[in-house]
């Protein structure tokens, strides 16, 4: 037996079971296919269930997996068929909590995938090679959401480079519109 | 046409707002020169660092020279100061996995950050950095990181830690330095820092027995917060409690009260991991497992599916073993038939199979046919399997089962969900009589209409076998022969193997049968027109209806006792001459196949085949092994067969291991060799032994191995003789003798002439322990008293300056060969004195106990009081000179 409670995948996926954002911890599935239809295989299999207010769990593939749907997004943790179910659901409670702190409140696809970058780092802090790093939803986002300049930086040079950035992507975003 | 329109309706909405729609590799890998500008610009770097992630995370694969190329780019930007640019730096050097040279280009920076004086930085410098380094830097950075698990910033201290987590598999020697820090963090007010460091401290500390029931003592004793680390440490506590073998006459099992009280967290997460594993100590009593049935039973009724489902899965173990414990749950469990989540009720439903009475049976299998309509295949075997269990347990309801299981045969479903119902049939007919005549008709109604070959022909093999004993074979015949009309050649062939099985043992069908086996002589499929001629002419049926003789029907029913492989072989050499091909010249050993498949394959078997595999034993396989060579067949019963012993060191050219083997008057060492060169075949391989230490063994037979090719395990025997009933000891030098030929690795082909050689292994011994089988006896105190004082034989013993009282026990436990029972073979630490029970079995099937009582002096001299109780008195002397020698 395993003593440590190992993550074996973190999901995001969207409405139609397509990746947004996936991290895998073991070699489980070794090819980009066969964690496709992994993918596919969990998506076809959840979707019809009802996991917006708590979330679920299923035993698939010798594996437990514990899920939960917003909107458009689909959100999955995968462990050991040994794992303590309740562990699983803590870490995919964290996430969750993380990606609403982080989108503010407007959890959906367009949001997830314009900040798709906060997501993936999100998927870092939250598990590290399996191993659970953070479970709790507020520290994570707050260690995602840390756009600022460190110390070193000159204070005059860090507002006029955030100002021009901002600016430029709000251009850029009227003018795609 | 309607549906492609569709699409693009789809696609459009999505252009919308996906940034990443069209995102090409190509492209990408042009803007990532943004990255070389003088004049940086963060928020860009940061967009195209998202998208060349997405390109990873998407199943995009970087060529060597595009990942190097992005890698050198990236770590420009550790000129920027921007802390989110820099995450996604990290990250992206994460992903790239960069090789050893590459990392030396990124190391100071990493280092740098790793001293910085932003959190953020040290904690993402530290993971990143382990995660790219290799042993060499480990060195470097280890005084930082040692820092680092002791900083009291959390998210620092966790990011140190989990790194050494992973390092500990790669750098055992460097990671096992830290335990000092690593036992500070353990300490500290940080949940997941403690979670981190505790997972550490028992990971280093994980092969030794002692450290870690001290480090369970200690914590137990509660200074744990974070519920993840408390999961730990109830895991680490069940370890040690496994280790410390049964709980001794009293009842009470150290740390129990440590899981009980856990039930009483307020965490669900600890509530439940102490749940179960109470449910899962060894020998669990019903008073122990009460408190967490309870506990279990309040999650039945939660509101979330997780806890439902893991409380449920948890009793439906514990209904294996103990169903009368999950019964009081039975009312919960009914309700969650209708649960929304077909998982949880799918594990209700087999529970409640499992701990249900006879009186309920026909209610819940009503319950059961509602819902088997809307659950997935997987679960549908589930249930099958659970539905066999309750009819072998409450044989008088077999109708209302063997009902259901041929009702839900008639549905739609995939060819493992049937299987799974037909193997179930096919057992209930084999242990329930009664159920026999039903079961077959139901197998006949589905093969009528049943699209799987392979369970046609298995259906059919065992109709041939279970149908002529019943009352009215004839009805069977029609199912039969309409396979012979309808089916692809596979069936018809088994189809008529089946006609001919009733034909031989239903002389009154024998004329029918006659008449559709010549039907098929004019099938267009030779198997099945072969078959037809040859059970024809077997069978006698030119006409006269005769008595079928013996041999016909051990031909029909008898098994193959040879293994195909080699029949294969022996069919390949044969060359068409006069001479005709004889079976009996084929080989029946089995060639060279590890221990280890063997027993896999028979696992494997299904109930179709052959009688449901039995727990067989490594003793049994022994046996069986043992007995398939003439020359050791005559050697009676096997006493017992020893654990591997190796005479070679590990990663050597040949890898050698013996088992002995002890019989009354015989001695069998059983070499098993690997061949690790690819290069050589080895050739009639033996291992010449030298008894001369051993005086009272004689050198009986020796069977050497014909072929050793790479890598595929293989035995050769050497048997000796010894006197009856005497535990002869000794030692005994081996020498592996062989001949090589070259190998050439292209082909497989062996050179034709080889060269002796001979290669020198460890010795082997025969020790007074080979004679003693391990036997735990349940209740020691009453098989002492029953065993009487006829021949009990004591006395006392000096065993000299010990390293410690623990190391005494162990020695003598070790030097008999006896199983300890009740857990008397641990020592409590620091105690004077230890008293120790053994049980076992003695060559000649004699039962033996043994009481020793130790005690130690100041100067560490040891002395043991030895009591022997048998049924023989001269086992009992022997047993003291075991000791005395």
């Amino acid at each position: 037996m395993k003593f440590c409670p190992t993550i074996k995948n973190v999901l995001l996926l969207d409405s139609e079971g397509r990746r947004m954002a996936v991290k895998y911890y073991t070699d489980e599935w070794t090819t980009n296919g066969a964690k496709l239809a992994f993918e596919k295989s969990i998506f076809s299999k959840t979707q019809k269930t009802n996991a917006r207010t708590e979330a679920e769990i299923v035993m698939f593939e010798n594996n437990v997996v514990v899920y939960k749907f917003i909107q458009d997004l689909h959100f999955f943790v995968t462990g050991g068929d040994d794992e303590n179910e309740l562990a699983l659901a803590t870490v995919l409670q964290g996430f969750f909590d993380a990606v609403t702190l982080l989108l503010r409140g407007n959890v959906d696809q367009r949001e997830a995938l314009q900040n798709l970058d906060m997501m993936f780092l999100c998927l870092d802090e939250i598990v590290d090679g399996g191993m659970i790093l953070e479970t709790d939803g507020n520290m994570i986002a707050g260690k995602v959401a840390t756009h600022s300049m460190d110390d070193g930086a000159p204070l005059s040079e860090q507002t006029i480079t955030q100002a021009l950035a901002t600016a430029r992507e709000h251009l850029t975003r009227s003018l795609l519109r | 046409m309607a549906q492609f329109v569709k699409k693009d309706d789809d696609r459009d909405e999505e252009a919308e707002y996906s940034p990443f729609l069209g995102i090409e590799k190509g492209a990408v890998l042009q803007e990532a020169r943004v990255f070389n500008d003088p004049q940086l610009d963060s928020r860009r770097c940061s967009q195209v660092i998202t998208k060349l992630l997405y390109l990873l995370n998407q199943g995009e694969t970087f060529t060597k020279v595009e990942a190097t190329e992005v890698f050198f780019a990236v770590t420009k930007l550790f000129q920027s100061k921007d802390i989110g640019l820099r995450r996604m730096v990290y990250l992206m050097i994460k992903e790239l996995s960069p090789s050893s040279d590459e990392v030396i280009i990124v190391t100071s920076s990493l280092m740098k950050d790793m001293n910085s004086k932003t959190d953020v930085y040290r904690a993402n410098a530290i993971r990143v950095l382990c995660r790219i380094t290799d042993g060499t830097l480990l060195t470097q950075i280890e005084r930082y990181l040692k820092q680092a698990i002791v900083d009291k910033n959390p998210v620092v201290a966790s990011a140190a830690l989990v790194s050494g987590i992973h390092l500990l598999q790669t750098n055992p020697e460097i990671v096992k330095r830290w335990s000092n820090e690593v036992q500070e963090a353990v300490q500290s007010r940080a949940a997941l820092v403690q979670f981190h460091a505790l997972a550490l401290l028992h990971q280093i500390r994980q092969n030794d027995r002692l450290a870690v029931s001290k480090l369970v003592t200690s914590l137990t004793r509660g200074t744990v917060r974070s519920p993840l680390a408390q999961c730990l440490l109830i895991r680490y506590t069940s370890q040690v409690i496994r280790e410390s073998s049964m709980n001794n006459q009293s009842g009470e099992r150290p740390f129990y009260d440590f899981l009980e009280g856990c039930l009483r967290h307020k965490a669900e997460m600890v509530i439940f991991e102490a749940a179960r594993a109470i449910t899962e100590l060894n020998g669990v009593t019903s008073r122990e497992l009460t408190p967490a049935i309870t506990v279990l039973q309040l999650f039945l009724s939660s509101s979330k599916p997780v806890l439902r489902f893991a409380a449920v899965r948890t009793l439906n173990k514990v209904a294996m073993t103990h169903p009368m414990a999950v019964t009081n749950c039975n009312i919960d469990m009914e309700s969650l038939i209708s649960d929304q989540n077909r998982s949880i009720a799918t594990l209700a439903i087999t529970t409640l199979l499992k701990t249900g009475n006879e009186s309920g049976v026909d209610r819940l299998m009503k319950q059961i046919t509602n819902f088997m309509s809307d659950i997935a295949d997987e679960f549908k075997i589930v249930v099958v399997d659970a539905i066999r269990s309750l009819c072998l347990k409450f044989p008088l309801k077999y109708r209302t089962l063997m009902n259901f299981l041929s009702n839900i045969l008639r549905e739609e479903g995939g060819f493992e969900y049937k299987k799974a119902i037909v193997d179930s049939i096919v057992i209930l007919i084999r242990d329930i009589p009664d159920a026999k005549e039903s079961g077959l008709l139901h197998l006949c109604e589905f093969i009528e209409d049943c699209e799987f070959t392979y369970l046609s022909t298995q259906i059919l093999h065992f109709l041939g076998v279970e149908g002529p004993k019943t009352s009215d074979p004839s009805k069977y015949i029609r199912y039969i022969y309409n396979r012979v009309i309808l089916e692809n050649a596979t069936v018809r062939a088994s189809a008529v193997s089946t006609l001919a099985k009733f034909g031989a043992m239903v002389d009154s069908l024998k004329p029918r049968i006659f008449v559709l086996l010549r039907r098929c002589l004019y099938d267009n499929d030779d198997e099945v027109r072969d078959r037809a001629t040859l059970y024809l002419n077997t069978l006698g049926g030119d006409g006269s209806v005769i008595e079928t003789d013996k041999d016909v029907k051990e031909f029909l029913f008898g098994s193959l006792d040879i293994p195909l492989v080699n029949l294969e072989t022996s069919l390949k050499n044969y060359e068409p001459t006069e001479e005709p091909f004889d079976i009996s010249s084929v080989p029946k050993e089995v060639k060279s196949q590890p221990l280890a498949e063997k027993k896999a394959a028979g696992k494997k078997s299904t109930a179709l085949g052959a009688p449901p595999a039995s727990l067989t034993s490594a003793v049994d396989t022994y046996e069986k092994l043992l007995s398939s060579i003439p020359e050791f067949s005559t050697f009676g019963q096997l006493f017992k067969s020893s654990a591997p012993v190796e005479l070679t060191e590990a990663e050597t050219e040949y890898a050698v291991n013996v088992v002995k083997h002890i019989f009354d008057r015989h001695v069998v060492f059983q070499y098993n060799c690997t061949n690790t060169i690819p290069e050589q075949l080895l050739e009639n391989v033996v291992v010449v032994v030298d008894a001369s230490e051993a005086e009272e063994f004689a050198e009986l037979a020796t069977k050497p191995l014909k072929a050793l090719p790479y890598d595929t395990p293989g035995q050769t025997f050497v048997a000796f003789e010894k006197p009856e009933g005497v535990p002869a000891v000794g030692r005994f030098s081996n020498v592996l003798k062989f001949i090589v030929k070259e190998v050439d690795p292209s082909t497989g082909e062996a050179e034709d002439d080889g060269v002796e050689d001979e290669y020198q292994l460890e010795d082997s011994e025969i020790v007074a322990a080979d004679y003693m089988l391990k036997v735990r006896v349940s209740n020691f105190r009453n098989a002492w008293e029953s065993l009487g004082p006829d021949f009990e034989r004591v006395d006392e013993y000096g065993l000299g300056p010990r390293e410690s009282l623990s190391e005494a026990v162990n020695a003598v436990i070790n030097l008999l060969g006896m199983q300890p029972c009740e857990g008397t073979e641990v020592v409590a630490a620091n105690s004077r004195s230890h008293a120790c029970l053994l049980s076992g079995v003695y060559i000649g099937n004699v039962k033996v106990l043994v009481r020793l009582s130790f005690g130690v002096d100041s100067a560490k001299e040891v002395a043991m009081k030895l009591a022997v109780r048998s049924e023989d008195e001269s086992v009992s002397d022997a047993i003291h000179e075991i000791v005395a020698n």
